[in-house]
């Protein structure tokens, strides 16, 4: 179907990445390449005791022995990984000294720019934020109001000095170094991320949220966050990230670890918008994240919610692993790719408590030349009798050039398992689309209309500032996509 | 209202309409017959700018424009309806959804603003009457499950929520029983005002029983071939339409 080239095309086509421009802010970047010394430089920039240095340490060695896996449904360039350079702080003045509450306020602005008010009495209500930019946080918001509860919401780096038995505790309890190759790497050179306890039986007053930013040209950022919800407690965490537009790629290798105590909830959402390369697929951020919870405690309750929209390369599954009896676990998902974009991503439910719930809901938008795999699996122990799982991944394509897979693995090891499994692939046929014009609604507009439908499922579970955003992102990312 | 000249218009290169002229004026109702094939639903199509369908000769002017330079959504927010003989189902888009961003495309078209939601169900309840369409029905996803007579009435329901000047109805008769029949013709004519004109396509004097044209053209191998009152209808309900073939010295 041929498009008409009218005002609003143009409109969105200039909005299509709002979140592309650079900071100007003098940038301590140590030189590129990775090897022990640089380990341990990292180490020693962020004071960090000699535990720490020996975790690192000892993933780097492993992570020397490993090779980049090759099973995703991804053409990946090769990476040179020692032409990456490891830390960038933009915090750091070039004279001398400063005091820890002084924010530059450029950085303050392009936080502003980006929606992210970091002064307390501008912020969103009800909303804590961490600003992480390339390898350092900038600030932390209403950090007190919260501690007067208990509740500690800082970055990683200041939990290390702040909490370090709590970090020494939990830090790779749920997804080890050993557990594959990017997990190792972050595990060597793991920057900031965000640190989250909420003691027993404290519901959190506030959505806690950290707002990623890669702003460095040739640099990696490797988020690192640790959430950990005691007995009885409540929380719900909301991440965000974007990257300026830049001809190179940028690799970001997080790890998100969670542990969920007896009776405790945690609420996950992410709303990922990281360049996602130009219309020809230049550039774009290579985002290879290992994100898992462990329901440890009876009655504990994960749920993931995500909403896929940026990045060139996406390489994300965020699990649960049931060990609490009657634990119950979600996954909502909605991966949007355009253009040049490919994304493998999905879930692992594993079930070992008794009772224990999973769902699976995750709908895949491929677009342009892109390629969307989803890949999940399900496993259920021996030990976790009544274990029930419900699975739904839908596609839906837009135009014929590009891909659609899913990839559902089952290993069910238990006779009293119920798991369930539905599939359904559609596309927006033209038909639609003019019925839509007939009615006066414009292409683009009858594209968000149906995809904002399809994805109503996953949309409702966010919290309802980001469902606004993520509805209007879901339409620019799938601009000029019907052609 | 309406002037078609010499339109030709093809599909994958092959000419369906074949030099159509057609003057419909204000307060009009049109009945377009004619046999399987003869172009009707091409007509229809690009009047209302189906991309399908090649405009290669002849000019069509709605209301002092032309309506061939103007895009499927403005000639629909210009005030042309077309009630799709196959309506397509739009699934996970509720029918709220749906009609409240085309009401307010045609709004902002004429520099209105948007209306607000409590405003907008007012106005979705008063014309939900007009086709008897149930509550229900207006939660769902747009035409998704509906039977053929929901369907024929979401889209007089979509009609009487637009208020076009020309509504084109395209074989809305077709898989109706007497009962729904009835309900989208008592609608329609609800909906006519002095102000208003209608194109009614159908293979059947049954329609025209309920929805009583004025003029009575047919449809013949891409051409007009015959245009008189309404007692032109009855008598191909009579005759069939072989007389016609006949006269044309076939």
């Amino acid at each position: 179907m041929q498009l008409e080239p009218n005002k609003y095309v143009k409109e969105l086509t200039q909005e299509k990445y709002k979140y592309g421009f650079t900071t100007d802010v003098h940038t301590e970047i140590i030189e590129k390449g990775l090897n022990e010394d640089v380990v341990r430089l990292i180490s020693e920039k962020k004071g960090e005791p000699e535990w720490l240095l020996d975790f690192r340490l000892k993933a780097y060695r492993y992570w020397q022995t490993l090779e980049m896996p090759t099973w995703a449904h991804l053409t990946i360039p090769e990476i040179d990984y020692q032409a990456i350079s490891y830390y960038a702080d933009p915090t750091k003045k070039k004279d001398g000294p400063k005091s820890l509450d002084e924010v530059d306020p450029e950085l303050l602005k392009t936080f502003n720019k980006l929606g992210i008010p970091l002064e307390e009495q501008l912020a969103l209500s009800g909303m804590a934020v961490d600003a992480v930019m390339d390898s350092v946080s900038v600030k932390t918001t209403f950090k007190e109001t919260l501690m007067e509860k208990g509740i500690i919401f800082c970055s990683i780096s200041e939990a290390v000095r702040e909490h370090p038995d709590l970090v020494k505790k939990y830090l790779g309890s749920v997804v080890g170094y050993r557990d594959n190759f990017f997990a190792a790497l972050n595990s060597a050179v793991f920057s900031d991320g965000s640190f989250v306890y909420i003691p027993k039986g404290v519901r959190c007053p506030m959505e806690l949220s950290t707002y990623f930013r890669i702003n460095a040209a040739n640099t990696g950022q490797f988020e690192r966050t640790l959430i950990v919800a005691d007995d009885d407690s409540y929380v719900s965490y909301l991440e965000g990230c974007t990257a300026p537009m830049r001809d190179e790629n940028q690799l970001h290798a997080a790890i998100v670890e969670i542990v969920v105590m007896d009776r405790a909830e945690v609420k996950y959402s992410t709303v990922q918008n990281w360049y996602p390369g130009d219309a020809e697929g230049k550039g774009g951020v290579y985002n290879f994240v290992t994100k898992r919870g462990n329901c440890k405690g009876r009655d504990s309750k994960l749920s993931w919610t995500q909403v896929e929209t940026g990045s060139a390369i996406t390489w994300k599954y965020p699990s649960c692993i049931l060990s609490g009896d009657n634990s119950t676990a979600e996954f909502y998902s909605v991966a949007v790719t355009n253009n040049f974009q490919q994304a493998d991503t999905g879930t692992k439910m594993i079930h070992l408590g008794k009772n224990t719930r999973s769902t699976i809901v995750s709908k895949g938008i491929s677009a342009g030349r892109s390629q969307n795999s989803y890949r999940g699996l399900v496993r259920v122990s021996e030990k976790a009798d009544n274990a029930r799982n419900y699975s739904q991944c839908d596609s839906l394509l837009l135009g014929s050039h590009c891909g659609a897979h899913t990839f559902p693995y089952m290993d069910i090891h238990n006779e009293t398992a119920v798991v369930e499994h539905e599939a359904t692939t559609s596309k927006i046929s033209e038909d639609q689309l003019f019925y839509c014009n007939q009615r006066g609604i414009p292409t683009e507009d009858a594209v968000g209309l149906i995809v904002n439908g399809y994805a109503k499922e996953v949309l409702n579970k966010l919290p309802m500032e980001f469902a606004v955003e993520a509805q209007k992102l879901l339409s620019v990312s799938l601009e000029g996509s019907v052609g | 209202m309406l002037e078609i000249k010499d339109l030709h218009a093809s599909i994958n290169g092959k000419e369906i309409l074949k030099g159509i002229n057609l003057t419909v004026k204000t307060g009009e109702v049109h009945a377009i017959m004619g046999p399987n094939g003869s172009g009707k639903s091409t007509l229809s199509n690009v009047l209302v700018g189906h991309p399908a369908y090649e405009v290669t000769k002849g000019s069509v002017v709605f209301d002092g424009k032309d309506l061939l330079a103007m895009s499927p959504e403005d000639r629909s927010h210009e005030g042309l309806f077309l009630s799709f003989q196959y309506p397509v189902e739009i699934p996970g888009v509720s029918m709220v959804n749906f009609m409240r961003s085309a009401v307010n495309e045609q709004r902002k078209y004429k520099g209105l603003p948007a209306l607000t939601a409590s405003e907008f169900l007012k106005l979705m309840r008063q014309k939900r009457e007009v086709v008897e369409l149930d509550s229900k029905l207006a939660n769902r996803s747009v035409n998704e499950g509906f039977s053929g007579g929901e369907k024929k009435r979401n889209e007089i329901f979509q009609m009487a929520m637009l208020e076009p000047k020309l509504s084109i109805l395209d074989e809305t008769d077709s898989g109706l029983d007497i009962d729904a029949l009835r309900i989208v013709a008592e609608g329609v004519n609800k909906l006519k005002t002095p102000n208003t004109s209608c194109i009614v396509i159908t293979h059947y004097q049954r329609l025209l029983d309920y929805i009583k044209p004025d003029i009575v053209h047919v449809l013949y191998k891409g051409k007009i071939v015959k245009t008189a009152g309404p007692e032109l209808a009855l008598e191909l309900e009579e005759k069939g339409y072989d007389w016609i073939k006949k006269e044309l010295g076939e």
